[in-house]
């Protein structure tokens, strides 16, 4: 395995994690698709919640959460439906979340949650 | 987290407006959004503070900024807001300590160094008239800042400094960074040029002491006369006669040429009147103002408080000397365009030079014209009577005489007709200022024929000439204000027989019209 995907698997970790925490449940990991892929389905209370998780291992590329723009949304959007098609569910709500994490291997890594961003 | 607040000025003409500027911190994913009518340079201001800030090593927030400029219905432009919108954010993410009534203006470098912007005088008066005293500007822009009274000015020359001093962590600050500005003001190219002195003009007594008259009263002046005359010579020369600007008056003339200024800083304030003498080719916008977007000051303008030369008056375009009515009767240029309205004060002293004819030779007897009648009248005929009604002195300039002219250097220099003149404006100011006025050219036709009456004795053969048909009656109050900055110039109180006699020649009719 290379070292960014190493990388990104280790912060999706961190992130799912970090969401359990927060009182969610992880539902489904890595759920792909023809479309693409999906990070992280969790659920919370009534709202399903589909996580993507933007890891880098430093700021000089900019931050993870500005690697998110309106067409990587679009289809986070899509995807979630065809997640719900796909498992028979009917979402009363359902939400899109970022998680950003800055990992340099060194220090502890920093986590960053937007909720409902698109 | 939250809304940040903090203020600046939205320049129009010369007038500012406090603006405030509020900043929020969404959370959502990172973006930049300025509102409240922002031209194409103030949404550059984005780019520019994101680097700005990352440099200086406060980097800004990595979610959506919004900032809105209030009100939101005055259109802003420029730079200066840069540091006015850093500032609400970096208080909105709780970078810094709260700002409370501070104004900002100064643009930002990428590197952070905050850098000088035009206008700072103008905009600095508002924000101290405004109940705003504290003002940061950069570092090139304060000592033009500190001039206003009232004014508590701290000049930076970078954001981390800046910030620092806002109760930043210092942590990470780039507090060594020190760089050096090429824009720093170099005192001597604010030093006025020398003026012409009036000990080189050679003879010509009469247009000498019209200079004189014209200097003391604050008349406009016409002078006709043949090319080679002196004409433009005696006009230059008149600036060195003017007493120097009291402060509200020094005031007003620095801020338009902090405005006009293509150097971004002034280190003094204007002490001298300044002289403008456009080319006759000038357009309507260069001589009263205009230029795309919201009008910038023209000719008239820059001429506030001091005097503008037409040379070859007939050759400007007709409509381009009837726009000066404006100003001539208001003090005042109000410039619509489509961005907005700017009003600038025009209260300057104009004097007008033509040949005779278009030929330039019907002076004397005008033996050599090859101007038809027609032809000379026509000339004359594009300066419109409305615009010589209003002017005080019509005087005709001859060729020196070879007598006199060998006497150059052997006459009066500026400094001590200057002298006179400031004595004369003293007399006048006391006499005037309780009806709020400084020179007797402003005096109206009711004040000279009211209060200011003189004995029928004395005015007998204004009357007569009024009777007679010879003297209209906006000519009978020109005499009379003629003869007040004569008496002014003779130590007298009252204008006397001979006084009136002397204005009468003053304004004799040039010889074409």
């Amino acid at each position: 395995m290379r070292a960014k995907d190493l990388l990104g698997r280790n912060g999706e970790a961190l992130a799912a994690e970090f969401l359990e925490n927060q009182g969610m449940r992880i539902v489904d990991r890595n759920w792909r698709c023809p479309d693409g892929e999906i990070d992280i389905v969790a659920i919370e209370g009534d709202t399903l919640v589909v996580a993507e998780v933007k890891t880098r291992k430093s700021l000089d590329y900019g931050h993870p959460f500005e690697a998110v723009d309106a067409a990587k949304l679009a289809r986070l959007h899509r995807l979630s439906s065809l997640w719900c098609r796909e498992h028979d569910l009917n979402a009363a709500r359902r939400r899109i979340d970022v998680i950003s994490v800055v990992d340099n291997g060194v220090s502890e890594p920093q986590l960053d949650h937007l909720r409902g961003v698109g | 987290m939250g809304i940040g607040r903090s203020y600046s000025i939205a320049l129009v003409g010369l007038n500012g407006y406090i603006v405030e500027v509020e900043a929020d911190i969404g959370q959502t994913l990172p973006n930049f959004v300025i509102l409240g009518l922002p031209d194409a340079s103030l949404n550059e201001a984005k780019e520019r503070i994101r680097s700005a800030a990352q440099n200086s090593g406060i980097p800004l927030s990595r979610r959506k900024i919004t900032a809105n400029l209030i009100p939101a219905s005055l259109p802003k432009r420029g730079s200066g807001f840069d540091l006015a919108i850093t500032m609400a954010v970096l208080r909105a993410a709780d970078d810094i300590r709260d700002i409370g009534g501070t104004v900002f203006i100064a643009e930002l470098g990428l590197d952070g160094r905050l850098r000088p912007v035009r206008g700072i005088l103008p905009a600095v008066m508002a924000a101290v008239h405004a109940g705003y005293p504290d003002i940061v500007v950069a570092d090139a822009n304060a000592v033009e800042a500190s001039l206003v009274p009232g004014a508590k000015v701290r000049g930076y020359k970078t954001l981390a400094r800046l910030a620092f001093d806002f109760g930043a962590d210092p942590k990470d600050l780039a507090l060594d960074y020190n760089p050096t500005d090429p824009d720093t003001p170099d005192e001597e190219g604010d030093v006025p040029a020398a003026v012409p002195d009036l000990s080189d003009v050679s003879g010509q007594g009469e247009a000498r002491r019209a200079l004189e008259v014209a200097a003391a009263g604050g008349h406009h002046m016409l002078l006709t006369g043949p090319p080679g005359a002196g004409k433009t010579m005696l006009a230059e020369r008149l600036p060195g006669l003017l007493p120097d600007l009291a402060d509200t008056a020094a005031m007003e003339v620095t801020a338009i040429r902090s405005l006009a200024a293509v150097r971004s800083s002034t280190v003094r304030l204007v002490r001298r009147p300044p002289f403008e003498n456009p080319h006759h080719s000038a357009t309507a916008a260069a001589i009263i103002g205009g230029g795309s977007g919201l009008p910038r000051p023209g000719a008239a303008s820059r001429a506030h408080r001091g005097v503008l030369f037409l040379d070859e008056a007939p050759e400007y375009e007709r409509r381009v000397l009837d726009a000066l009515r404006q100003p001539l009767e208001s003090g005042e240029l109000v410039i619509h365009r489509s961005a907005g309205t700017a009003a600038y004060p025009a209260r300057f002293q104009l004097i007008l030079a033509a040949n005779p004819c278009p030929c330039g030779k019907a002076s004397g007897k005008g033996m050599d014209c090859s101007c038809t009648a027609m032809m000379r009248r026509r000339y004359f005929g594009r300066i419109s009577g409305p615009l010589l009604d209003r002017v005080d002195i019509q005087l005709q300039v001859e060729r020196v005489s070879l007598a006199d002219f060998g006497h150059a250097g052997e006459e009066e220099d500026s400094r001590v007709v200057a002298k006179r003149v400031l004595a004369a404006r003293k007399r006048q100011l006391e006499r005037l200022v309780a009806m709020g006025l400084e020179t007797n050219s402003q005096v109206p036709g009711r004040t000279l024929r009211g209060e200011l009456r003189l004995p029928p004795g004395t005015t007998r053969i204004l009357d007569t000439a009024l009777e007679r048909g010879a003297l209209t009656a906006r000519g009978y109050d020109r005499v009379l204000r003629l003869a007040w900055t004569l008496a002014d110039l003779g130590h007298s109180d009252t204008p006397d027989i001979d006084h009136i006699g002397q204005a009468l020649s003053l304004r004799q009719a040039a010889a074409a019209t």
